[in-house]
């Protein structure tokens, strides 16, 4: 078979189908990535245009030109849209459409998971902008601080569309981290042990790490708040046993990673293109990794930096601020080793490297004025203030958007196949940042001259219209700038002659690939030996378009095959057939947003039929994969037989429900620890009377956490030896029915607005609830798996998935219950 | 403490900026031996030395900079309560009960003031930019923010966390008086 075949053979195998529908039911990484970076920069346009308009209203003295009410909602969604629905899903748009090229295999691990994110995420932020063109939108700042966005400060809609919009497309940020993770532990190129990973891999890993433990805080915050509004749950308001700074607290426990999360993977972009702009390799690779490693786990301890005005104890504000201070160690050693890694090269000025030094002089001045507002005394001054507005600017803008606009000129020549040819760039690079610049730098001093952030006008005698009127020139230029980039992309996409395959030289597997690049990604899987696979051997695209790697033979079934690998070694270990283009994806978006928009609108009786229906679609999907019969060794090429991933003891699955578990045990934790706060620090409390747990509740709790982790192992080890699993699946079922039980008696004994106390053991409750009635769906699901001949000896993955669920669930349920009865039992 | 953290990150920033523009020159070392070289200056000397050095000194500061602005107990600590809502402050008096103001804060000069700050409704925050930093002012819970104002006069002060529609206009005046006049105020003589 010759190249040209196996290429069309490939195509007819991978491509989606043709059309708008094709785009409505694709799986494919290539399709999906752009599908995002595509939303995100229209986000972004929207975000600017808001910009755009707080900068014209504030440009004179006392404009008129927005009332308060609408100004409100102008910066309210300005931040909310660049935060949410520009930076995150850019990046992981990026990373879902490179990601499967760097690591040399031909799709992510669960391709229509992230078809799901991508539709949660338009249809989350559909319903934002709805709100915006109506007139209806969040108005209470990005980090929507109640009581102001409570009931008792906005009565109206406004906050529910962020509270339900943002959770909405936080589904895409945890489906896309599930999916990163995966993908870089089990989806490589044979050989490529993880000290083969290419650096940009690595930041990823820690990224997609930070979303699962960093969102699921903001998730469950959320969660509560928007109970409080729908039901009267008084989670916040002080008068029935809440507060107001549990919020602050589960926010920033988000926010702070959050600015991590945005920050590497700018800095994994920048760790790639620097080396191939200095013509040498990255200096301290390991010292890299495991700084960005550390930044990720330290972010986690800062989030109190952002409530230094809000009267925490002395000692404690000491503690995060040398915790933030000591923040800036791990960005100081990535920063000397780029700097370094130039030095020893020999560094050429093309435009993504022009990109990479602004960044570099931008972000160091955010970095500092960092530092000076994580000093305490500092900080009470400038909280708040226009000194904020710029620092946090800086770091955005120089640490997320410059890296970003360097790896869109960077791998421009990948997306498209093309050189670029109108330098339209260059223009854009100055007014970017020379406006850039020009609005921000004196916003410090404004700050300091004591402008607060968020106010509509400013007076005409404060000493401040000089540099607003500056700033909001300088925005305008910025403006044009990125209109230029824009302009400079589309006509070099689509109208600039053919290129190089690898222009800069770059050492990556993404460069071995045609440009721009086919759905399959790789037509036969490469050997890797080294970080800089390309560098090794030139002739490795040939290669791989002649099918000398693995998989180099399109299979006759039509399947879409790759390989999965031993996670630390790299050693190929499984065949893996993924599936196919589906409707089941954006469906199963719909049916969710039903579920949003049914609480948005309060017309409850639509939540629990289109939760019924997700469930419904999560069977059918998972019913779709697996094998009813057992397969031998499957020839992969290169002499070698591997086989099938459905023999696989841990499939992928087990693995995303792990990760996934991952984050659902955050959100948990988060919620015992919103649970010991209003306990210690809620004033109101103790609650007027303790819910008496009695013998029933506490006495089925623990027979059924034993009946159900005895009936999964049960069910295991006879499916393991070829027996029926029907004893243990009864077993299962009986410890599961009993746990839902012992919960629901904590429903019946509280009423859930009395008191904050109240409301939280009926979360809590209703948490071990539902994760009970999951695992009871999979065990049912199990069986049925069982009764059609899925499930046998060698084919034991599922059940595995399932035993992880239902182990959560007990787990959960001993330690959910436990906290919601400790009171009463110690009363 | 402005004029120390400004010097010293311009210094840092200059240095940064220095080191990256002669990163640029022409010559190369990009060879194996010089790789370890590379490794121990740039990770160990300049990420590690140079960083913790900075930041070790800065955090020392900061602290003992807060240490200072702490409210500590004396004989002549006057003790007022402002109380935030959306949108105006209204004032108390523990040395005169009963007497309240709206917009204003009586307060003596030369003495140590205990601002008791809470809200009524939503999270606002008291700032009077030139006697002291800010503090919340929280539905629920008390702060506490000791100010001192040195000469009578009047001092702006702003409310400083978003509050809605009414935010940008929430602000109020804190008068120091001299001696004579706080003793007529507090007996109600002043309004
Ligand atoms: C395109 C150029 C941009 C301009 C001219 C701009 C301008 C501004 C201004 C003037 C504010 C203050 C609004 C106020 O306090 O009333 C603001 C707030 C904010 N901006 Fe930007 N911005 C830009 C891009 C971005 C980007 C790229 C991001 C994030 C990736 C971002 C994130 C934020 C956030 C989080 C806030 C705080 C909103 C709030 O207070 O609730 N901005 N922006
Ligand atoms: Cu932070």
């Amino acid at each position: 078979m010759n190249a040209l075949r196996r290429h069309r053979a490939l195509e007819r195998i991978w491509s989606s189908r043709p059309g708008w529908r094709g785009k409505l039911t694709t799986v494919n990484n290539n399709d999906i990535g752009l599908m995002f970076l595509i939303a995100a920069t229209a986000f972004f346009v929207i975000g600017g245009i808001l910009a755009m308009l707080i900068r014209a209203q504030l440009a004179t003295p006392r404009s008129v030109f927005m009332g308060p009410d609408t100004y409100n909602q102008v910066f309210t969604m300005h931040g909310t849209i660049m935060m949410f629905l520009f930076a995150i899903p850019l990046f992981e748009g990026l990373t879902i459409y490179l990601l499967p090229k760097m690591l040399g295999t031909r799709d992510l691990a669960f391709p229509r998971l992230s078809a799901f994110g991508f539709w949660c995420y338009v249809f989350g932020g559909s319903l934002l902008i709805f709100a915006l063109l109506a007139g209806i939108a969040p108005d209470s700042g990005w980090f929507l601080y109640p009581p102001l966005s409570s009931t008792l400060g906005s009565p109206g809609i406004n906050p529910d569309f962020w509270l339900l919009g943002i959770t909405f497309v936080e589904i895409s940020a945890i489906s896309a981290a599930v999916e990163i993770v995966v993908t870089v532990l089990l989806y490589r190129a044979p050989g490529m042990s993880l000290d083969k990973l290419p650096i940009f891999a690595w930041y990823m890993l820690i990224v997609a790490v930070m979303i699962l433990t960093a969102f699921p805080p903001l998730i469950l915050g959320s969660i509560l708040l928007e109970l409080e509004r729908a039901f009267g749950m008084p989670f916040f308001q002080t008068e029935s046993g809440g507060d107001s700074l549990l919020w602050q607290h589960l926010f920033w426990l988000f926010g702070h990673p959050e600015v991590y999360i945005i920050f590497l993977p700018a800095a994994g972009v920048v760790s790639t293109i620097l080396p191939v702009m200095a013509r040498t390799k990255l200096l301290g690779y390991g010292w890299i990794v495991a700084a960005a490693a550390f930044l990720g786990v330290l972010s986690f301890g800062l989030w109190v930096h952002h409530m230094y005005t809000t009267g925490i104890p002395h000692m404690g504000l000491a503690f995060f601020s040398a915790a933030s201070t000591l923040v800036a160690l791990p960005t100081g050693i990535q920063i000397f080793a780029w700097i370094g890694t130039i030095w020893k090269g020999r560094p050429e000025m093309h435009l993504p490297m022009l990109w990479i030094v602004a960044f570099f002089a931008t972000f160091v001045i955010g970095g500092l004025t960092g530092v000076m507002v994580a000093m305490v005394p500092f900080d009470w001054q400038t909280h708040d203030t226009y000194f904020i507005v710029a620092h946090l600017h800086y770091v955005l803008i120089g640490g997320f958007v410059f890296p970003m606009l360097a790896a869109l000129y960077y791998w421009l020549p990948h997306f498209t196949g093309r050189k670029r040819y109108f330098k339209l760039g260059e223009t854009a690079f100055w007014l970017i940042v020379v406006g850039f610049h020009g609005t921000f730098l004196l916003l410090h001093w404004a700050g300091l001259l004591g402008m607060r952030r968020r106010i509509n006008s400013i007076e005409a005698s404060s000493g401040w219209e000089f540099v607003n009127l500056v700033a909001s020139i300088g925005g305008f230029v910025m403006a044009i700038g990125f209109t230029l980039v824009l302009i400079d992309v589309t006509v070099n996409a689509t109208v600039a002659v053919r290129g190089r395959r690898n222009p800069w030289g770059a050492g990556t597997l993404e460069w071995a690939i045609p440009a721009p690049s086919p759905s399959y990604n790789f037509a036969s899987i490469p050997e890797v030996r080294s970080r800089y696979p390309l560098h090794d051997d030139s002739d490795l695209p040939l290669r791989i378009a002649r099918g000398e790697g693995y998989l180099g033979t399109p299979p006759d079934s039509g399947l879409r095959q790759s390989l999965v690998v031993e996670v630390a070694s790299g050693r190929p270990n499984h065949l893996v057939i993924l599936p196919a283009n589906s409707a089941l994806p954006v469906v199963m978006a719909l049916a969710t947003g039903c579920f949003f928009v049914g609480m948005l609108i309060k017309t409850y009786w639509l939540v629990p039929l289109s939760a019924l229906g997700v469930a419904a679609l999560a069977v059918w999907w998972a019913w779709s994969l697996g094998s009813r019969a057992d397969h031998g060794l499957q020839d992969v090429g290169r002499g070698l037989a591997l086989p099938l991933a459905c023999h696989a003891a841990e499939p992928t699955g087990w693995w995303g429900s792990l990760f996934l578990l991952l984050a659902d045990g955050v959100l948990f934790g988060s919620l015992l620890f919103g649970y010991a706060f209003l306990w210690t620090v809620a004033p109101n409390w103790p609650p007027p009377s303790y819910l008496q747990p009695g013998l029933l509740g506490p006495a089925s709790a623990l027979g059924g956490a034993l009946l159900t982790l005895g009936g999964s192992r049960v069910a295991d080890q006879a499916l393991r030896r070829g027996r029926r699993p029907w004893l243990g699946f009864a077993l299962g079922f009986a410890g599961l029915a009993a746990i839902g039980a012992a919960a629901s008696t904590v429903l019946a004994g509280t009423t859930y607005d009395a008191h904050a106390y109240d409301a939280t053991l009926w979360v809590l409750a209703g948490y071990v609830l539902l994760h009970a009635a999951i695992a009871g769906l999979m065990l049912g699901f199990l069986a049925l798996r069982v009764r059609a001949g899925y499930i046998s000896a060698r084919r034991i993955g599922e059940v595995r998935v399932a035993r992880l669920w239902s182990d959560y669930a007990v787990a959960v349920a001993l330690v959910g219950l436990g906290a919601v009865w400790l009171p009463g039992v110690l009363e | 403490m402005w004029w120390v953290l400004l010097s010293g990150s311009a210094a840092i920033f200059l240095l940064v900026i220095t080191l990256l523009l002669f990163a640029f020159r022409r010559d190369a070392s990009d060879t194996p031996a010089a790789e370890a070289r590379h490794e121990r200056v740039w990770i160990w000397g300049l990420g590690f030395g140079f960083s913790i050095m900075v930041l070790a000194g800065l955090t020392v500061y900061g602290v003992l900079m807060g240490e200072r602005l702490l409210p500590r107990p004396g004989p002549d600590v006057v003790t007022v309560r402002a109380e935030g809502a959306q949108w105006v402050w209204r004032f108390s008096y523990a040395d005169a009960p009963g007497r309240a103001t709206e917009h204003i804060l009586h307060i003596p000069a030369g003495r140590p003031v205990d601002v008791e700050i809470t809200s009524t409704d939503v999270i606002h925050s008291f700032w009077v930019p030139r006697l002291a930093g800010k503090l919340d002012a929280i539905p629920g819970h008390v702060n506490v923010l000791r100010i001192e104002a040195e000469m009578p006069g009047d001092y702006a002060g702003v409310s400083a966390e978003f509050s809605g529609v009414g935010y940008t206009g929430h602000r109020f005046i804190v008068r120091a008086h001299n001696e004579a006049d706080w003793g007529a105020f507090l007996r109600g003589e002043v309004r």
